[in-house]
């Protein structure tokens, strides 16, 4: 669509439609900072202490954004798990299961090879059996979706609690190592196989496959045939068939990648975090990676800053309980706040009149 | 429970008290997910309402034991639980008919929030133990202790046994039925008729999250009559699998409910004989046979059988 601007129109006119994505997402994460300090105010902490706290926690010192990056890596690769079938029009929340899934594959991967491989070709080893480990079990919802019609936002669900079954199910059993006595847990990876940290700092490589990962998500989509096709089966499914597009093998392809993502996203934190698997591999990465990605309104590279954000508030739960005495739950709370005030952002596009075009007649 | 008696008696047995413990929660969720389905809205986030009804409902037994006796206060406690519900239901109620929000989403928004309000308030009660509601004494006839325990049925659970007919009679036959019926199936011929969709839609969420805060009042006062973290371990969600496999139908929702109650019940039933080996996978029984019944009962080509007409679509 092209409008005529006449010579002496402001940049403002012509930059307010692109500022109105940027402007509407701020402005809910500040609503949703004040909803949360009356919330704090009524169970009697005081508001500024507490954001200056996240603050701090989060993203005040070298030591708090090493925490909060270590926490941001998976966090961008789960929320692709959501944002990529999105663009394609479905709802995807299996991105637990999927992290479980790729966790477990990379273990049984990493122990089978143990330390006769090269550590390098080890860990790739482990993470090609994640990405594919974790694809498929996503490529599942899609082909349920595509070829019995079965509403892909509840089988990737349901997915998720069958994935943790599996693998209690195999680390109390078959995989588990007596010797290890505090709870019931794989045996340890070969030391070989543990994922190093970028040097001088703490944080794992984990954050470069995150960071890799977006980007080339980002490339696939906005800037490639496959992209535009995903893009638009997702805009029109209708006439996305008219015109032709492999509907059904977009679908699995799309899933595969996003589940691709999230197991991805398990190796990594069995190989540079736990060390092996046990029940501690299921702590909420996955539902986050949700909040993520529809926060950064399903784009790749939003994804990132959304991740790094809230990476940072996750890793300031602690220190919320120790001085101001709030259960850790609070960040629960906070996220929760958060998604509901930028659901509601998105409905005011087009609704403010500042944000729209004014072509001159 | 005191199985060992019965030897291998204890399966059938433990599978059948697991049914009419387990189910009650099931019932009430999953007649409140069916009365806002029927009006065109899917409510995903009744997982963090069965958990916030769970807590009020702890929380309010626990804190007016003194005040109302150990009778009445469990009745306080599943009223709160309902209120709760309700809270929780009209942010949906709105949020989710504002233009361009995916109700899924959130649905997904409201189970954070949801969750996280009812771990934040619910932190203080983890501990205390709060009165129970009263149970009936179904099995006084029989001398075995494992029998008497099994036969004990919560009042609640008749409560939904009979909301679940007086729901189907409420759709058949009333003028409020058949409104949410328009608005579910044709939105415009509902607004023809000059009904608000808004109005019918946001009661619906509404009324349908109130019976969903009360089947979280039915874990924390009920079976397993403890407030955890953990009580609710995706009941809410499987509600709108379960849903769609009653096919919109209050009655046939009983029926479902019982079944997912009895598949809960067969891991804890095989363990209480000395099973343990698959505990896990029985465990995850319930969602393998929801995923099993949508494989077999849903088709791309057409719609189900009894699928309010405007569901998942954006209107």
């Amino acid at each position: 669509m092209t409008i005529a601007f006449p010579a002496g129109a402001s940049w403002l006119s012509r930059w307010r439609r692109p500022l109105e994505s940027v402007l509407l997402p701020i402005a809910a994460l500040v609503v949703a900072l004040l909803i949360f300090g009356i919330f704090c105010a009524l169970s009697g902490a005081n508001p500024l202490a507490v954001y200056g706290s996240i603050y701090r926690a989060a993203f005040g010192s070298w030591s708090a954004w090493q925490n909060t990056l270590i926490r941001a890596a998976p966090l961008m690769l789960t929320a692709l798990c959501t944002a990529l079938p999105a663009r394609l029009g479905l709802v995807i929340i299996g991105n637990e299961g999927a992290l479980v899934i790729g966790g477990l594959c990379a273990v049984v991967m990493g122990l089978s090879v143990g330390a006769t491989l090269p550590p390098f070709m080890g860990q790739m080893a482990m993470a090609i059996a994640a990405i594919v480990g974790g694809g498929v079990w996503i490529m599942l919802a899609g082909a349920l979706r595509h070829y019995r019609g079965v509403n892909e936002t509840i089988s990737s669900l349901l997915l998720n609690y069958i994935a943790i079954a599996v693998m209690n199910h195999l680390v109390e059993g078959p995989m588990r190592d007596a010797e290890f006595v505090t709870k019931p847990s794989s045996a340890e990876l070969s030391e070989a196989l543990w994922m190093g940290t970028i040097p001088g700092s703490r944080i794992h490589y984990g954050l470069i496959y995150g960071l890799i990962a977006c980007v080339l998500a980002y490339v696939l989509i906005q800037r490639t045939t496959f992209g535009f096709a995903a893009r638009t089966t997702g805009g029109n499914l209708r006439a996305a068939r008219i015109a032709g597009l492999p509907v059904g093998k977009l679908t699995l392809a799309v899933c595969f990648l996003g589940g691709s993502c999230a197991g991805l996203a398990g190796m990594i934190e069995v190989a540079a975090v736990q060390k092996r698997i046990n029940e501690s591999l299921v702590s909420n990465y996955g539902y986050a990676g949700i909040l993520v990605a529809f926060v950064s309104r399903h784009n790749p590279l939003a994804t990132i800053l959304v991740a790094v954000l809230l990476g940072g508030i996750l890793a300031s739960g602690g220190i919320l309980q120790r001085s101001h005495d709030l259960p850790d739950a609070t960040v629960l709370v906070f996220q929760g706040i958060v998604f509901l005030c930028v659901l509601f952002s998105d409905s005011l596009y087009g609704r403010l009149p500042w944000f729209q075009e004014k072509p001159v007649v | 429970m005191a199985t060992e008696a019965l030897g291998w008696w204890g399966v059938p047995l433990g599978i059948l008290a697991g049914t009419l413990r387990g189910s009650a929660p099931f019932l009430f969720v999953s007649l409140g997910e069916c009365l806002t389905e029927k009006s065109g809205k899917i409510n995903l986030g009744l997982e963090g309402t069965l958990l916030m009804g769970a807590m009020s409902a702890y929380g309010i037994s626990y804190l007016t034991q003194g005040f109302v006796g150990e009778f009445w206060a469990p009745w306080l406690g599943v009223l709160a639980a309902g209120i709760a519900g309700m809270f929780l239901g009209s942010i949906h109620g709105w949020l989710a008919q504002q233009p361009r929000v995916n109700d899924v989403a959130v649905g997904i928004a409201m189970i954070i929030f949801g969750s996280g309000l009812a771990f934040f308030l619910g932190k203080p009660f983890i501990q205390p133990q709060a009165p129970q509601l009263f149970t009936l004494q179904f099995g006084a006839w029989s001398s075995n202790p494992a029998v008497q325990s099994a036969l004990k049925i919560s009042p609640l659970f008749l409560i939904g046994v009979a909301i679940a007919p007086l729901m189907q009679w409420f759709f058949r036959a009333t003028r409020w039925g058949l409104y949410i019926r328009a608005v579910g199936d044709s939105p415009e011929a509902a607004r023809a008729m000059g009904i608000s969709i808004f109005k019918v839609r946001f009661l619906s969420i509404v009324a349908g999250s109130f019976l969903a805060g009360i089947g979280g009042a039915c874990l924390s006062l009920y079976y397993p009559g403890v407030w955890t973290e953990r009580i609710s371990s995706g009941q809410g969600l499987m509600a709108v699998a379960l849903v769609i496999f009653a096919r919109w139908n209050p009655i046939q929702c009983l029926w479902a409910s019982l079944l997912f109650g009895g598949a809960q019940a067969i891991g804890p039933a095989f363990q209480s004989v000395g099973i343990n080996a698959y505990y896990y996978l029985f465990n995850a029984a319930p969602y393998i046979l929801t995923l099993l019944i949508m494989i077999v009962t849903c088709s791309p080509k057409r719609t189900l059988v009894g699928a309010p007409g405007s569901l998942g679509k954006g209107d």
